[in-house]
């Protein structure tokens, strides 16, 4: 199988299933060959933590049984696939890229990871990822940050890096991320794939290690708009496990990238685009351009309380996983500290076990829930988000998406931010949005610095409105060849 | 100052971490630094404005209520084979009763 080794690293979904279909090449030899390609590029990166060889090979199998038996093997048969490392996966490792779950293996499967394998997935690892999925570089992974394959001396972006590196890599078709304040667009952006953020509730969470439950989301990254819009469609809908899962229908996204956008009507939110590096601002400003062509009517539109959204997203997110990281304490999951009493115990497990950045946010949402302090910080940031939710609704009753850029700046260096979190905090600022709205974004490529660095542009629409958002993506890569 | 090594140290103690005398003085810079970010919330008037305390839910109330049916669930031995310390099917902490 030497001819398909690395070629993974230019196929898409349709590729692959014809390369099944006219047996160039089995479920199981795609999968062999992949994770040796995977295996041998994996040290340029650190993208995956750990691989799923039986796993993967077990998931494959079935797919040939399936194809020789001429049954349907399902629309993601053979697919190589890379899954998060805070996605739980029954008999895997699943570390959260934190020293506390250094040793853990599930003994149960995220909803996503069940109906990924049922759709003929195949599972080959599990990505690197910032601790609990908290940071906006990689850089807070326990296991070593991960490098930008577009440029190795700086970061993927996070938290969801090593799913992003993966992909643009080729050492998967796609992958699984999950999204808190933008942990799944901002790394397809730094990557040069696409990344996206569905809208809230719309793919189960049960499975996904909680970080904020209330901000909280599955993403799929490919690199095309199809292969991402396969993927969530595959895992989207109802999931009697979560009680916050969706019960609208789901729509076949892929069915509907019919490239019908011209005379939609665009919002460029001027919010978004004030303070914004050069570079980055004329490649997203020529991808407007590109809109422009394809027929949509583009617009400048206000979302004021915008410049809010920061010091609001970090009082909920963080008040969140002071309660949601309470459970490790040494007592279920793996890893215990010496303390003479229960609660010696607990405070050295957890002095030990978590990074910096989780203490800080586990202390920054102790504090803004603390007595006396509720009121003026936590029932504060969520009437705030109720605003930031509201300058979402008026828009949409004039525009049918939202154009922005993802990041302020493209890649930034290892280590370049790593001292000062406040300023890493403020490079979300154009992501969190999303996620206190609850609202479906995406990132897609939209070219790259004179550096050759990725740009991502982002588009947001009307909740459970992931068609339009896919049918003006997928429209855009097609018109701007900036993928492929 | 709105937070000193001090408050930093209670709320360690709330959040059951145990933390260095470096961590204390590094955690005190950096909340204070971002706490006062946060102060721009002020600037709002959201008296009127109703908390969003759910994102978005379009069920019926009862939309996930079901029949109370048995169904098989995780066993005891898979649910503590991830803990630490267990045996005769229970998690075991230090011991929290004086007898």
């Amino acid at each position: 199988m030497s001819a398909l080794a690395g070629s993974v690293a230019s196929l898409t979904i349709p590729q692959l299933r014809q390369g099944l279909e006219q047996r160039q090449f089995s479920a199981v030899e795609l999968a062999q060959s992949t994770l040796e390609f995977a295996q041998a590029e994996n040290p340029k990166t650190n993208a995956y933590l750990h691989f799923s060889p039986e796993r993967a090979l077990a998931a494959a199998e079935r797919v040939d049984q399936k194809l020789a038996a001429r049954e349907d093997p399902g629309p993601l048969a053979g697919v190589p696939i890379a899954v998060k490392d805070v996605i739980v996966t029954e008999g895997v490792r699943t570390t959260c890229g934190s020293r506390l779950l250094e040793r853990y293996i599930p003994p149960y499967d995220a909803t996503a990871v069940r109906r990924l394998e049922q759709a003929g997935g195949v599972i080959l690892g599990k990505t690197n990822c910032d601790e609990f999925a908290m940071g906006s570089s990689n850089e807070n992974s326990a296991f070593g940050p991960v490098r930008n394959p577009a440029a190795l001396d700086r970061v993927p972006g996070g938290s969801s890096g090593g799913s992003a590196a993966a992909v643009a890599q080729g050492t998967a078709v796609v992958a699984l991320g999950s999204d808190t304040g933008g942990s799944v667009r901002q790394p397809a952006s730094f990557c040069g794939v696409v990344g996206v953020t569905p809208t809230y509730g719309r793919v189960s969470r049960y499975g996904l290690v909680a970080f904020a439950s209330s901000l909280d989301h599955i993403g799929p990254f490919g690199r095309t708009v199809r292969d991402a819009a396969l993927l969530l469609q595959t895992i989207a809908g109802r999931d009697e496990c979560d009680a916050t899962s969706a019960f609208a229908p789901v729509p076949d996204y892929v069915a509907q990238l019919d490239g019908k956008v011209a005379g939609l009507k665009i919002g460029l939110p001027r919010e978004y685009f004030e303070g914004l590096a050069s570079e980055t601002g004329d490649l997203v400003m020529r991808g407007v351009d590109v809109l422009k062509k394809l027929g949509c009517e583009v617009r400048e539109i206000s979302l004021p309380a915008t410049k809010y959204a920061v010091p609001c997203y970090y009082i909920i997110a963080t008040a969140e996983a002071s309660s949601n990281l309470a459970r490790y304490d040494g007592v279920r999951y793996t890893t215990r500290a010496n303390g003479d009493t229960l609660s010696e115990m607990y405070r050295a497990t957890r002095g030990a076990g978590f990074g910096a950045e989780c203490k800080r946010r586990i202390m920054l949402g102790t504090y803004v829930l603390s007595h006396g302090y509720y009121d003026a910080y936590y029932l504060k940031a969520q009437k705030v988000r109720a605003l930031i939710a509201e300058d979402f609704r008026k828009a949409f009753a004039e525009v049918d998406a939202i154009v922005t850029p993802v990041s302020p700046s493209p890649a930034f260096k290892i280590g370049e931010k790593i001292d000062d979190p406040l300023e890493m905090y403020l490079s979300d600022i154009y992501t969190i949005t999303g996620d206190l709205a609850g609202i479906p974004c995406m990132s897609v490529p939209c070219g790259k610095t004179a550096a050759g660095l990725p740009v991502g542009m982002q588009i947001l629409t009307r909740h459970f409105d992931e068609t339009g958002m896919f049918r003006l993506a997928d429209a855009f890569e097609k018109a701007g060849g900036f993928t492929g | 100052m709105k937070i000193t090594e001090k408050d930093v140290r209670y709320v360690a103690d709330l959040a059951n971490l145990k933390l260095t005398d470096a961590e204390v003085g590094r955690l005190a810079k950096d909340l204070d630094e971002i706490l006062t970010h946060m102060d721009a919330l002020n600037e709002l008037d959201t008296s009127n404005v109703e908390p969003m305390a759910q994102v978005l839910f379009e069920g019926e109330q009862t939309a996930t209520l079901r029949e109370d049916e048995e169904r098989p669930c995780l066993t005891n031995e898979a649910a503590v084979a991830g803990a630490p310390l267990a045996g005769n099917g229970y998690y075991k902490v230090p011991k929290v009763i004086e007898r």
